[in-house]
């Protein structure tokens, strides 16, 4: 009754068959090979998930569950430019939570999505050791400090 | 075995150790409320995620309320159950759950028969606080050829997903999501008909709420037999007699055979028969298939598939076809005998009362929901008509009876029609785990051997242990019988089948567990299962009264051969007796 077909690339199913063997096909590492399939292809579309559940003896369903209950798993492609707000405890206490609202205004993202023309999406980061400069954004490589709601439009104007 | 004693309200207890409070109290005749527990005790089946907190208690010397269901009896506890602050617990545990569920228990197919709601009257909520600002999340309704889901009325007690993943193995539902959008799910939120789910219905019969039901043909047969124009015949399945009662009020276990059929002709169907008459024509097609397989390896031909596997259970088929697509040409191809029942009435019976297949309308009472997909297969249709046009459960025929003003309890006991109403005892107790191969036994046994059985009753193949094992003198020959009920039992067997290890000559499988009295059409058991062992124990009540109890002796069988099929695995009782199974599993494919 299954309905959905899915087509991966040869390299890929290789790919994460490689993942899920160097963890013994094991179930219980099933949050470690998803970890590393997403440092892999950069989010877990429902093909990827297919194979792992094959491969772990995992319903797909369960592995559905698990990548819908932690936030760091994603089933969206980032965007061309990925920006993430540092939700690290000095960032928070200096002002991310305002400086997320802005971009999440400005974008219409919630996060975790990206934008219809695949440009922009839209992260929150554990602390990424740059405290000194809190609140801290990245969008790709570039990192930004001290950031205030009403810089979030000039940033966002680099990459139009 | 080590005991504890401990004191709950004021009363002294000695229990085993390791006995929840909650059980304890039970001992002691104090209920303590649960909403999501749930423990079929004789079938090894409990749900205990300690999620919804509604069974609370306080425990001196702990500063936290502790859940009941989960929390183990220590030497010395002193446990107080309805003390005010544990009654306020519960009061806000059920007031935060209601403030997120919808209020339209006017329409409600679980009304009357919901935990939820009668866990709310316990309580004495009145009114929800907060209700005016919190917003009702909304899940979007999800309708599958035998299953509705409504996850806005789902309240997380994650029973369905137990059934599914832990007893049944399918692995089709799993908790999704998080805070007010948690739900239980099939994988990537699609809807139930995508998934690998088998329509065993075991979800469904242990949903608390209206989250889950089956899907409602009531209204249909209702309209076909407002219909002038067309000839309505009904058959009614095995488990259905032993359960209906219950319905209305009677104990379980009460057999209702006779007051069922007097009621479904007050209905208005045209012919009321019988499934079981069905049932012992599928032991006379399986039964030579099994003999026939046996017999040829004997001989040593290599290429006679054992052991032979029933297939009278469509969630049974389901599976195998999704997870055992390999061994697909190891079950008997005998049809189920709901599809048997339907093959012959459309054929068969219409010819001997000169009606246009179009113009007759087969109805089937059925405990099961996957028999509402089954009919609904291509395979088991001609020129777009179905042999079988609606499949209805238990609980629908209760409510349908209701709907009509008829007392069950008050009716006298009607008889089946001819020809497709005669039955044996064999054909009964199709309704209980181990009662097809019973049945098949009964038969290859007499055809095999030539010699006429002292006893029919075969008490080792009987009983609710999940896997069960039995050795058969068939004249010398030890014939090995495994029997499983549950799909993850099932699972097991067909794993060693897989891996050249089964020394099984034959194996019964029933994907519900008890077999299809405890199917997932039936009333619903709320976690007793005492209900399940009386409706067994009614099967083979049934099957004892019969004056008639092997299949290949019902007149009327005999008869059909004679003038319709030929012999059993003749060319025309293949063509429509039997069927064929399809590989559903889901294929990855690599892009070029
Ligand atoms: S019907 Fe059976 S297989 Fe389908 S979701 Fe429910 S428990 Fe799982
Ligand atoms: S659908 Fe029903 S059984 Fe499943 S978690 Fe929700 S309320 Fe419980
Ligand atoms: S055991 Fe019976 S009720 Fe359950 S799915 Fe099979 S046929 Fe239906
Ligand atoms: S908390 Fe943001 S960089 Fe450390
Ligand atoms: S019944 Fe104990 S936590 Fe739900």
């Amino acid at each position: 009754m299954s309905s959905i077909k899915i087509e991966l690339r040869q390299e890929d199913v290789t790919k994460i068959k490689e993942i899920c063997a160097s963890f013994n096909n094991d179930p219980q590492e099933l949050i470690n090979v998803l970890h590393k399939c997403q440092e892999h292809f950069g989010y877990l579309p429902a093909e990827v998930q297919e194979v792992v559940s094959n491969e772990l003896v995992v319903p797909v369903a369960k592995i559905y569950g698990v990548i819908t209950f932690y936030s760091f798993f994603t089933m969206t492609p980032k965007g061309k430019h990925p920006v993430s707000i540092c939700m690290g405890t000095a960032c928070y206490v200096r002002g991310a939570e305002k400086v997320l609202d802005e971009f999440r205004k400005e974008l219409g993202l919630q996060v975790g999505q990206t934008t219809s023309d695949g440009k922009f999406s839209l992260s929150s980061l554990r602390c990424v050791g740059a405290c000194g400069l809190a609140p801290v954004v990245m969008v790709g490589d570039k990192t930004y400090g001290r950031v205030a709601p009403d810089d979030v439009r000039n940033i966002l104007k680099e990459y139009e | 075995m080590e005991t504890v004693k401990l004191t709950i309200d004021n009363k002294v207890v000695e229990v085993p150790k390791g006995t929840t409070v909650n059980k304890a109290a039970r001992q002691l005749g104090i209920e303590i409320p649960t909403l999501c527990y749930m423990e079929l005790h004789d079938l090894n089946i409990e749900n205990k995620p300690a999620g919804c907190r509604i069974c609370v208690v306080e425990v001196q010397g702990r500063r936290n309320l502790a859940p009941s269901c989960v929390t183990k009896c220590e030497e010395n506890m002193v446990v107080k159950t309805h003390t005010t602050r544990v009654l306020n617990a519960r009061r806000m545990v059920m007031e935060f759950i209601l403030s997120d569920h919808p209020k339209d228990c006017l329409i409600c197919a679980k009304s009357g028969n919901c935990e939820l709601q009668s866990m709310a009257h316990q309580l004495g909520i009145r009114e929800i606080p907060g209700q005016e600002i919190a917003s009702i999340s909304t899940y979007r309704k999800d309708t599958s050829p035998s299953i509705i889901r409504d996850l806005d009325k789902c309240i997380m007690c994650r029973r369905c997903e137990m059934m599914c993943n832990t007893v049944q193995t399918v692995g089709a539902l799993s908790a999704v999501n998080r805070g007010f959008m948690a739900a239980v799910a099939p994988a990537f939120e699609q809807n139930l008909e995508y998934s690998t789910c088998t329509y065993c219905g075991q979800c469904v019969a242990v949903c608390p709420t209206g989250a889950l039901t089956e899907v409602d043909h009531t209204p249909d047969v209702l309209r076909t037999l407002a219909d002038p124009t067309k000839t309505v015949i009904v058959q009614t399945a095995p488990a259905v007699r032993a359960a209906l009662g219950e319905l209305f009020g009677m104990e379980p276990g009460t057999l209702v055979t006779g007051k069922m059929v007097t009621a479904l002709r007050a209905l208005g169907f045209d012919y009321v028969f019988d499934t079981d008459f069905a049932a012992d024509l599928t032991i006379m097609e399986e039964g030579t298939e099994l003999l026939d397989r046996l017999n040829r390896h004997l001989k040593g031909d290599k290429t006679a598939r054992l052991p032979i596997l029933t297939s009278c259970c469509p969630g049974w088929v389901n599976f195998f076809e999704e997870y055992f697509p390999d061994l697909k040409d190891v079950p008997s191809t005998a049809k189920s005998p709901q599809q048997m029942f339907g093959a012959i009435a459309k054929t068969y019976f219409a010819e001997k009362i000169k009606v246009d297949r179009k113009d007759l309308v087969v109805v089937s009472i059925m405990p099961c929901l996957a028999k509402k997909y089954e009919c609904q297969r291509e395979e088991f249709s001609t020129d777009n008509n179905r042999d079988v046009d609606f499949s209805i459960s238990t609980r629908e025929l209760a409510s349908f009876i209701k709907q009509a003003n008829i007392d069950l309890n008050n009716l006298d006991d009607g008889e089946f029609d001819d020809p497709l109403g005669e039955s044996t005892g064999a054909g009964v107790i199709f309704g209980n785990t181990g009662g097809v191969i019973e049945a098949a036994v009964r038969t290859a046994y007499e055809l095999h051997t030539g010699k006429k059985l002292e006893r029919p009753d075969f008490t080792e193949l009987r009983g609710l242990e999940g896997v069960r094992e039995a050795t058969i003198d068939f004249n010398g020959i030890p014939l090995k019988i495994g029997i499983a009920h549950g799909l993850g039992n099932a699972r097991k067997l067909l794993d060693d089948v897989r891996s050249g290890k089964s020394q099984y000559h034959a194996i019964e499988v029933m994907a519900c567990p008890g077999g299809c009295i405890g199917g997932g059409g039936q009333p619903l058991h709320h976690g007793n299962s005492d209900i399940i062992k009386a409706r067994a124990a009614a099967i083979y009540a049934e099957d004892k009264s019969k004056p008639i109890r092997k299949s290949h002796e019902n007149p009327f069988i005999i008869k059909l051969y004679e003038e319709f099929l030929g012999k059993p695995n003749s060319e025309k009782a293949h063509h429509l007796l039997h069927t064929h199974y399809f590989d559903k599993k889901k294929k990855i494919v690599v892009k070029q």
